[in-house]
């Protein structure tokens, strides 16, 4: 049984679908990678998926565990262990590092979640999670703060943007840690070497699924169509 | 209970600590209403107060290159329901002094009680004030406070003021700040207010950048919920060269409060500089789903945000 079950997802801002008649399903503990050029749908599809205001599906269904939740609340969604990294995290004023990493759990050791993300705890625990920080970091704190959740099913939007090219073991790093922890990833990444590190992977276009399978066949898929080119429309296939 | 056990029990509530009246290294002055209950100087600083036909007159000195270790605490309260507390501050940091105020102003059974002070201060070259000031009104919302300072900063000197009134309610609150900063001097005014029910504040700060290179910053965190009003000026004049200024007002606004911000730069140097933001609204949308994302309900969320907002 899958752990999440999309089924003919479509979401659209006026008359445009921005998420048209997706069908996507994850398995229990799979990291799944998510590929897809710019403007294809990545991050709406998170949004629909953590259950954002305003991101309600138009159609089809949302099954977590074999609980329908497409009309669950954010909270009540992350409360059942479905959480998200954000492609740019928000900032806060007043709210520690140390702080932000136990929000759930004050019994937590936030240290070890910064560890985890190359981050030296000595340097961050009181810093604020505020615009002092640099992108990366910001980052690098998201991740070590959805860790921290221990979630049953982490979105990752592209931890990998702002993050310098040497890190990209840091990352993959990370999404070991998150299969050790069992918890399923959905990674949306544009890194072929990171989308290499999951366990299945989907191209997305135009707010579809093109392609779903291993992350090589799927990498192959996206190098060889470009979907800029094509405009969506072609290499949206039959599958899954 | 004497007047002063009971005033120390509400300055503990408020964060106050009582064992610094007994500490013959920590200067303080504590009044209830225009009676001065207690003050201690210490080497380097005099603290010289006295009450008027029509309220408290203190004069506070730091001597030149005296550098106080510990802050000097000053505790202003009424305690009864209905009162008036008429302050009249001078306060003179002589050259290369340097001194932190913890200021407490309590009002725990307010229920008409007006508090009025009037602030001078003088800082002197290069000398350096830091001065905190926390005020708690209770729960029924009858205080009318109006803290007044008119504060000029020497040549090379510092002020760093932080006014805060974030637990219980504010009642009404005006209030009005001028500082004038000479030459290399650094102003920098904090204020952070919680409203609640029908509390009205207003807030003027108004930072003068005199001097060439001086600068200034205006920061106001204010969070309204029920009925609450305010309106919040922030004033900064670059009139040298090579000043430098800016007014970061934050309001956060939930239920039926009104909020406004009126950010005022003006400039009659064209080598200084002055940048002002101002952001109102009610929680932000992002921040609010990011810890909800997190497993935090609305209200966990909310009240995280504001915290953090008037830390
Ligand atoms: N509220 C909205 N109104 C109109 N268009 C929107 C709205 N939200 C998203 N879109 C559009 O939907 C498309 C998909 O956006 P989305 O952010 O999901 O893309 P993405 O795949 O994450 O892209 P990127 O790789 O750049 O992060 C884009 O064309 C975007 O402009
Ligand atoms: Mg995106």
């Amino acid at each position: 049984m899958p752990f999440l079950e999309l089924t003919n997802l479509t979401y659209q801002v006026g008359s445009k679908k921005i998420i048209d008649n997706l069908c996507l399903s994850i398995g229990d503990s799979e990291i799944h990678a998510l590929l897809g050029t710019n403007g294809t749908g990545k991050s709406t599809l998170a949004y629909l998926i953590v259950g954002c205001e305003g991101y309600r599906p138009a159609t089809g269904s949302i099954v977590f565990a074999g609980q329908d939740i497409t009309d669950r609340r954010i909270h009540e969604r992350a409360q059942l262990g479905i959480t998200m990294a954000w492609q740019e995290p928000v900032r806060f004023e007043g709210i520690s590092v140390a702080q932000y990493l136990t929000l759930r759990n004050k019994e937590l050791n936030p240290a070890h979640y910064l560890d985890m993300v190359g981050l030296q705890p000595a340097h961050y625990l009181t810093r604020m999670v505020d615009s002092s920080l640099s992108g990366g970091e910001r980052k690098r704190i998201e991740l070590a703060s959805i860790l921290a959740l221990h979630p049953k099913i982490a979105i990752l939007d592209e931890p990998d943007s702002g993050i310098d090219m040497l890190s990209t073991l840091d990352i993959i790093n990370v999404i070991n840690t998150f299969k050790k922890i069992g918890s399923s990833v959905l990674l949306i990444t544009h890194r072929e070497e990171i989308a290499l590190s999951a366990d299945r992977a989907s191209q997305i276009c135009n707010g579809r699924i093109a392609c779903s399978g291993s992350p090589q066949e799927v990498v192959a898929y996206y190098k060889s169509k470009n979907c800029l080119v094509c405009g969506g429309g072609e290499c949206v296939d039959e599958r899954p | 209970m004497s007047a002063l056990d009971q005033l120390m029990l509400a300055y503990k509530d408020a964060g106050g600590d009582r064992a610094i009246l007994a500490d013959s290294a920590t200067a303080h002055l504590v009044a209830d209403g225009h009676q001065i209950l207690s003050t201690r100087g210490v080497k380097g600083l005099e603290v010289e107060a006295h009450a008027t036909p029509d309220g408290i007159s203190a004069k506070v000195r730091v001597r030149a290159n005296v550098r106080l270790e510990k802050p000097v605490h000053l505790c202003f309260g009424v305690l009864h329901k209905q009162g008036t507390q008429n302050i009249r501050m001078d306060v003179k940091l002589e050259k290369n002094a340097r001194a932190d105020f913890i200021a407490h102003c309590i009002f725990p059974n307010a229920e008409k009680v007006v508090h009025i002070m009037d602030a001078v201060v003088d800082i002197g070259e290069g000398a350096e004030l830091r001065y905190a000031e926390t005020h708690f009104h209770g729960s029924y919302g009858g205080v009318y406070a109006r803290p007044k300072a008119v504060v000029t900063v020497g040549r090379n000197g510092a002020y760093v003021g932080d006014f805060e009134l974030i637990t219980g309610r504010v009642g009404r609150l005006e209030i009005d700040y001028v500082v004038e900063t000479g030459e290399n001097g650094v102003t920098e005014l904090t204020a952070r207010v919680f409203g609640h029910g029908d509390d009205t504040v207003n807030i003027k700060e108004k930072v003068v950048l005199a001097g060439e290179h001086s600068r200034g910053l205006i920061k106001t965190r204010v969070v309204l919920e029920d009925e609450a009003f305010a309106e919040i000026t922030g004033i900064t004049e670059g009139n040298a060269a090579g000043a430098r200024g800016h007014v970061d007002c934050m309001e956060v606004v939930k239920d039926n409060a009104v909020a406004s911000a009126i950010p005022i730069v003006r400039v009659t140097n064209p080598l200084a500089k002055v940048t002002h933001e101002a952001a109102i609204g009610s929680v932000d949308k992002r921040q609010l789903e990011t810890l909800m994302a997190h497993g935090l309900t609305p209200a966990e969320a909310v009240d995280i945000i504001v915290k953090g907002i008037l830390r």
